[in-house]
């Protein structure tokens, strides 16, 4: 249904007394509420976006998700192994490559040492390369899980198995599920959006946004972060603001009209949408504008307005959930390091570093990061084995190191191990299936009970697997 | 609470018109929801011993003895455990958080005391044809459906709608069968409905309407979708389900085609076409992919549409273990995989039947003259002779074949083979040196051979990787040395190649060198551009449509020979720089698949011979095929100076024939692979041999076929003793026309799977379908010739509240029309659709970053149409998995990864954008505001018929008051600034519309996109 803070729109009321004065037409009997709201009844009138309360009270109410295409290297960014540094051009033990596949190189390329000075960054000491300052400087509101790992060693599949929860394609993504089961709290920005940075697009595609079999209304919506912010926000070239309200008045008064003669309520369905079409039209402009931030506040992030940069898109996920939005995803793919590791490495840090620790220390001093998840990682790590020369590593599913920040887990902390080459997760190992199970239940669900039926079964998004990671939680 | 009671409703009626509890429809889909995932078929989740999947089980009981007593439901455990007060003891668990509702315990305490009657799930029984019911209001019947739907009505107490008026069926029927609104022309013209039907019918439009319903089923997509999305040309499948579904042709030989038309008795290229369907799969083509891995991922996805699409099963659950609901076992699943698993993944040269006839017309011409040259003087047939007989007095050369092992991570993977060729498959790229290694034994080479072979995985056979099964090799460097750690170059001399390209530029479109696409210095030609040192120039066989897909082998020779004191180690570099620059676009130039040898002595002309001339020089005359002693013959006259007159003009004829089209079809493995289930799926963990079968709950095999062979899989699944087939095509059939299937879950009609709202209608649409001879237009004839089908769609408060589903189907059906349907709306109304039908897929606009880094993975080519072809109907949209045309994406379109039988059907903010906003709903505004500012009549009259043209009506006095002062204040109030820049924005590029004042225009603009932006406008009402 359509929400109540539409109803005062003053903008939007002024252009419809001019609909109905100077055409001299009225919209009858029916009051505009009770047009909009007054078929509560039918299934098909209920809003699939309105807030909705989860299985438990929550410690997250949003999430941004920093999903870094490409897959990082665990190993130079986050695992320091003295033992791999020490076998620098050694052959890797033949026990840890049995039944092991991997992608580009041949399983026996000789062992390749961490790349990066580390150091120990906040009270708690926690270890990462000191490629990442800023991040570092967050770690006392960090839980830093070392010992993530997955099925896929892919992109696009691994990728879709963190998305979705299924190598196969066509299931609801983990945003999409969230907004199934949350809603939104803002009815004029979508409940899902994504937005896109760095060398390539996602390997997935757009099935790592898809709703799958929910309801379309759960689909993670575009933002671009220059240009129009939202495909086909902007009005057409030549039509002005009052012209396009001045259509959408007469768009809906016709159908209001159609209305009252047929009786369908999916009508007013789409009258409401119209009206909010048009107010995204107004607000959307509005929020994805940071240039409308003070200069000390983009400075922080290091972004620039009009630039397509990562930073820009992390301060644009603040000014998003701060207005509602239940979930933004970030992808920025560039980590996918088969060469050049040391000098790629070095720009990535240089283009995430800052804007992810301006993310977390801004939502804090707002008082939102108690209640906004932050996830930051990518959909597998990277070899301790070289490919090429001496600079570059292939994908590796046993090991990653992923973090969290905010909504509900503990700061400061360190979760898992790897082996002494970073070959295997060896300690409180944490699965795809095992993080997913724990972001669903920092919002409040039950992995297990949120389900949707389709194709003759209850679909879940943990699929038959999944255990909350109960030590990262506060 | 008014949804749930409606529900109850419809879940109890059936107790209304039966006396007895009905097992099958009442009492197994509570047990199968709700005992099934631990008292079901899966036997490694069984718990307690205890199955309620099979009558012998259930009445047999658990570990803990007998669950039901029949006839007396209070000594069964079964009533008292799912009515327990104890946690411990009540079931479901708590935990499940499924205890029973009152009405399903009633209705198993009745089931138990009417003496528990088993009987198989409804839609694994074969449908009987019902007797039509018995109805009062007898005049409103127009065929069986109406008795089925009315009968269900008066039960309920409701009457049916009034008809619709002519108009309002006119729309309806021409968006239902034709998928686009009609013309005014055929508005007035309006006939009865019965001939209209016929006539929208047998339109060519009816093939594009229905056809995009099964292409959706079939996961139909323009690119191939992972990482890569490359572009697939596989537009002839789309063109053959559109006219395949013109054509009328019997649903079971449309699906058998589909499945195994290459096995069929002679095959045509339409029935091997047909066979897209199987290779709508996605394939991976990201550097690294396994090709085994995705080819085992691909007959998974396959099986799952088939199972959506054809058995209404989703047989997907059964690829890790045992279905939990559904009586499909593990080892069954992988039973119809077999059927697949000798899929090979090939494609063929598609010819359009125009590019047919001109490719036979000049075939046949040169073979006529290299007859009349062979027949002009017996000079040339001795001449012809003694040249054979002098390639055949010479020695064979022995050549020593190297096996290649590969170097390097580039990510490509080289598939070696028996015969020690090896094939690039998976990630192609597109610049770029292979290093390879090999030993031998040998005394001293003095030569070295590359064969640049055929395969049935390479683009229309190969021997290349390019859209034309092409190839270029941009330098040949072998080298070789005693000691593995001192390889040396060897002088390589004397290039000979058996077909030679004319020295080319390289073409900058296919092979851009980045994305601009300017012509660069690369070059293609002769062998000697192999080994000029020179890596911009290349050797390529490319040379006509005809031959390009021939074999072709080079030579090279050493001045000195190679001396190696018997075991020999060679490094191979496969240079490659001919590819354009974007390894993500078909822009490959890669040889596909390659052999290569060395030898002790030098070559000799019958080593340089095309392999298909050599094929055939060593063949007895007699046993020469006329098409190989065509080409052996023609050959030889290539080769003499005397015939370079009609040699010139024969190559003129080669160089007329047209390209065709790389088509990906399916085709049988000459070696048959072996099954083996894989535990949890995994395709890791292969266990035991599963020959082919087909599941033991559905009907046997057609007796007297090959038990294993995929054709007889085909026709299976669309036997008439199938008990899913017709049912779930007509279904989904309905669930168009309607919105609902009569079962809602049309993908699934398994245990999970609703009720259907009418199962008796069901069952006489299935038999009728069969006894049609499985007839779709009948049944389309059939439905839209229904009382039930033309009733208004006016919705009363009492039926909105009763039943908002429209599942008792008291009035017509109205609801959105699909994605596609919206954009054709706005193009037919407006009249921009360039309605022709078939060929490639378009590129309408779309903006262009969507197609770039970072919103697409690489680069994608996305050359926006500046004709006529912008106004295609939507169907032909180019359609990419990974960034799908973002306006019919809104509108619920699926991006085609997955099979998909039922789309969502939602109202967005997004869709109001798009209508609103978007460059082609503009431009088809403009165009309306043309034929608005050009029709005669005064601006009322000319907006009224615009208005019908959206909607078909006329608008009422109201409705046209309003468009019409909208139009003077928008008139009144024209900035022609603005209005200059919109059409200057928007203007089709079919239409010139500066002659229509800009004050006009703009206003005229404003009340066409009122006009396309109406609910009613993309509605079916």
């Amino acid at each position: 249904m359509i929400p109540p803070s539409l109803l005062h729109d003053t903008q939007r009321s002024f252009s419809r007394r001019w609909f109905m004065k100077d055409c001299g037409l009225s919209l009858g009997s029916v009051a505009l509420t009770s047009m909009l709201g007054g078929q509560s009844a039918s299934a098909a009138t209920i809003n699939p976006q309105s807030p909705k309360a989860p299985h438990f009270p929550a410690k997250a109410k949003n999430v941004i998700f920093l999903f870094m295409g490409g897959a990082p290297s665990h190993i130079d960014l986050f695992d320091q192994k003295p033992e791999l540094i020490k076998m620098d051009g050694k052959n890797p033990p033949a026990e840890l490559l049995k039944g092991y596949r991997s992608a580009f190189i041949r399983p026996e390329n000789k062992l390749l040492g961490g790349k990066f000075p580390f150091k120990k960054f906040g009270k708690c000491g926690m270890e990462m390369a000191e490629l990442l300052p800023h991040i570092g400087s967050c770690a006392d509101d960090i839980s830093l899980i070392r010992s993530m790992h997955t099925d896929a060693f892919n992109h696009a599949p691994a990728q879709i198995l963190m998305s979705t929860g299924s190598q196969q394609f066509g299931r609801p993504s983990l945003g999409s599920w969230v907004s199934y089961g949350l809603g939104s709290e803002n009815q004029n920005l979508p409940a899902f959006v994504v937005m896109s940075s760095g060398f390539k697009g996602p390997s997935g595609g757009n099935s790592n946004w898809a709703s799958g079999f929910l309801p379309s209304v759960h689909d993670g919506v575009s933002f671009n972060s220059i240009g129009e912010p939202v495909l086909y926000l902007s009005n057409p070239k030549g039509i002005t603001r009052q012209q396009q309200r001045q259509t959408i008045d007469a768009v809906n008064f016709l159908n209001h009209k159609r209305f009252e003669s047929i009786g369908d309520p999916e009508i007013n369905t789409r009258i409401a949408a119209f009206e909010m079409a048009f107010r995204m039209q107004d607000v959307a402009p509005e929020v994805t504008d940071i240039s409308l931030e003070p200069e000390h506040v983009q400075k922080m992030y290091g972004a620039q307005p009009g630039k397509r940069s990562f930073a820009n898109n992390c301060l644009l996920a603040r000014r998003l959930i701060e207005r509602g939005v239940r979930f933004v995803e970030l992808f920025h793919e560039s980590w996918d390091q088969h060469g050049n590791l040391v000098g790629d490495l070095k720009k990535n840090c240089r283009d995430v570093d800052q804007a992810c620790a301006a993310l977390i220390t801004d939502l804090k001093q707002r008082g939102l990061l108690d209640e906004t998840l932050i996830i930051w990682g990518g959909e597998f790590g990277r070899t301790p084995m070289v490919q090429g020369g001496a600079d570059g590593r292939d994908h590796h599913p046993n090991a990653f190191t992923m973090w969290l920040a905010g909504g509900g887990v503990k700061g400061g902390f360190e979760l898992g191990k790897t082996d002494e080459l970073g070959f295997n997760a060896v300690e409180d190992r944490v699965h795809v299936h095992d993080l997913n199970a724990t972001i669903l239940h920092l919002l409040g669900f039950d992995h297990i009970q949120l389900t949707y039926r389709a194709q003759g079964r209850d679909f879940r998004l943990t699929d038959v697997h999944g255990h909350v990671v109960k030590k990262i939680l506060t | 609470m008014r949804i749930t009671r409606t529900a109850a409703l419809l879940l109890l009626l059936p107790t209304a018109l039966r006396a007895e509890v009905d097992f099958a429809t009442q009492i197994q889909p509570i047990l199968s929801q709700n005992c099934y995932a631990c008292h079901g078929p899966d036997d490694s989740a069984l718990e307690g011993g205890l199955r309620l999947d099979t009558q012998e089980r259930a009445l047999k009981g658990g570990d803990g003895g007998k669950v039901i007593v029949p006839g007396d439901p209070d000594a069964s455990e079964l009533i008292k455990r799912v009515t327990h007060s104890d946690p411990d003891e009540i079931m479901p668990p708590p935990v499940k958080k499924k205890a029973l509702p009152p009405e399903q315990v009633a209705l198993l305490k009745q089931w138990i005391a009417e003496g528990a009657k088993w009987g198989t799930h409804w839609a694994f029984t074969a449908p009987q044809r019902p007797p039509v019911p018995q109805v009062k209001k007898r005049e409103w019947v127009k065929n069986p459906i109406d008795a089925f739907v009315l009968a269900r009505l008066e039960a309920q107490g409701l009457s049916p709608a009034e008809p619709a008026d002519a108009t309002t069926l006119l729309r309806r029927l021409s968006l239902d069968l034709i998928g686009l609104p009609p013309t005014l022309e055929e508005i007035s013209a309006m006939k009865s409905p019965e001939l209209e039907i016929e006539r929208l019918i047998s339109s060519p439009h009816f093939g594009e309407r229905w056809g995009r319903e099964w292409l959706d089923a079939a996961r139909y997509s323009d690119s191939a979708g992972y990482e890569k999305d490359l572009a697939r040309m596989h537009h002839f499948y789309r063109d053959w389900v559109v006219d395949a579904t013109n054509a009328n042709m019997p649903y079971d030989a449309f699906v058998i085609k589909q499945i195994a038309g290459d096995l069929l008795p002679d095959a045509t290229q339409d029935d091997r076409i047909a066979t897209g369907f199987l290779r709508n799969s996605m394939t991976n083509e990201e550097g690294g992919a396994k090709p085994e891995q995705f080819r085992i991922e691909g007959i998974f996805d396959r099986i799952d549409a088939i199972g959506k699409s054809v058995l209404g099963l989703t047989a997907q659950c059964a690829q890790c273990h045992t279905h939990k609901y559904d009586p499909l076992t593990h080892e069954e699943y992988y039973g119809m995989y077999a059927f697949l698993n000798g899929i090979e993944e090939t494609s063929l040269a598609a010819h359009t039947p125009a590019e047919r006839q001109t490719t036979d017309r000049l075939l046949a011409e040169i073979s006529i003259r290299e007859t009349q040259l062979r027949q002009s003087s017996p000079e040339i047939e001795k001449d012809y002779l003694s040249w054979q007989q002098q390639l055949l007095a010479l020695p064979r050369t022995e050549w020593h074949t190297l096996e290649l092992y590969q170097l390097g991570d580039s990510g490509q993977k080289y598939w070696p083979q028996p015969d020690r060729s090896i094939i690039n498959m998976g990630y192609a790229n597109t610049r770029g040196t292979e290093v390879f290694t090999s030993s031998l034994e040998i005394p001293q080479i003095r030569a070295a051979r590359v064969e640049v072979m055929n395969d049935p995985y390479l683009p229309m056979n190969g021997p290349g990787r390019s859209t034309r099964g092409t190839a270029a090799l941009s330098e040949f460097v072998l080298r070789a040395g005693a000691d593995p750690e001192k390889i040396e170059p060897l002088k390589w001399t004397n290039p000979v190649a058996s077909v030679n390209a004319a020295e080319t530029p390289l073409d900058h479109m296919r092979f851009p060198n980045d994305g601009n696409r300017k012509p660069d210095d690369r070059k293609i030609g002769p062998a000697a551009f192999a080994l000029d040192g020179n890596e911009k120039t290349a050797w390529s066989n490319e040379r006509d449509a005809a031959r390009n897909n021939d074999p072709a082998v080079l030579t090279f020779e050493l001045a000195e020979p190679f001396a190696t004191g018997g075991k020999v180690h060679f490094k191979y570099n496969l240079v490659q720089r001919h590819g354009g620059y974007n390894s993500d676009e078909n822009q490959t130039f890669n040889l596909g698949r390659l052999r290569l040898s060395v030898s002790a002595t030098a070559p000799n002309a019958l080593d340089q011979l095309p392999p298909l001339v050599l094929e055939t020089l060593l063949l007895e005359p007699a046993k020469r095929t006329p098409q190989q002693e065509q080409r052996l013959f023609a050959h030889w006259r290539e080769t003499q100076p005397r015939f370079a007159e009609i040699t010139k003009q024969i190559e003129t004829l080669y160089a007329q024939v047209p390209q065709p089209t790389w088509a990906l079809v399916a085709a049988e493995t000459k070696q048959p692979r072996e099954t083996r289930l894989f535990e949890r799926g995994d395709q890791t963990q292969p266990k035991h041999i599963v020959k082919p079968r087909v599941p033991a709950f559905l009907h046997p095999l057609p007796a007297g076929e090959n038990p294993e062979s995929r054709l007889t899989f085909a026709k299976w699944l669309v036997d008439p003793k199938s008990p899913v087939a017709a049912r779930v095509m007509v279904n989904r059939i309905w669930q168009a026309y309607f919105g609902i299937g009569l079962l809602e879950t049309s993908e699934d009609f398994g245990h999970q799977a609703a009720r259907p709202s009418h199962p008796e209608l069901l069952d006489w649409l299935a038999c009728e379908f069969m006894s049609s001879g499985w007839d779709r237009k009948h049944m389309h004839r059939l439905i839209v010739g229904s009382a039930t089908y033309r009733q208004s769609s006016r919705l009363t408060s009492e039926l909105r509240e009763m039943d908002p589903q429209n599942r008792l189907l008291a009035r017509g059906p109205r609801f959105r029309v699909p994605a596609e349907t919206v954009r054709d709306i706005q193009l037919a109304a407006s009249g921009l659709l360039h309605p022709v039908l078939g060929g490639r897929s378009v590129f309408p606009p779309a903006p262009a970053y969507l197609f770039q880094r970072p919103v697409s993975y690489g680069p994608k080519t996305w050359d926006v149409e500046t004709d006529a072809q912008r106004y295609r109907r939507a169907l032909y949209t180019f359609r990419f998995r990974s960034v799908p045309y973002p306006m019919l994406t809104t509108f619920d379109a699926p991006n085609g990864s997955v099979s998909c039988v039922r789309r969502t059907l939602s109202t967005t903010p997004l869709q109001a954008l798009v209508t609103l906003n978007e460059q082609v709903s503009l431009e088809a505004a403009l165009a309306l505001a043309h034929r608005i500012l050009t029709d005669s009549g005064t601006p009322r009259e000319t907006i009224s018929r615009a208005f019908q043209r959206c909607t078909a009506r006329l608008p009422d006095a109201e409705e046209l008051d309003a468009l019409e002062k909208l139009y003077q204040s928008a008139l009144a109030e024209a900035d022609v600034a603005n209005a200059q820049i919109l059409l200057q924005t928007y203007q089709p590029v079919t239409l010139d519309l500066t002659k229509h004042p800009l004050p006009q225009l703009s206003a005229a603009t404003t009340v066409a996109r009122v006009l396309l932006n109406l609910d009613e406008t993309i509605t079916k009402n």
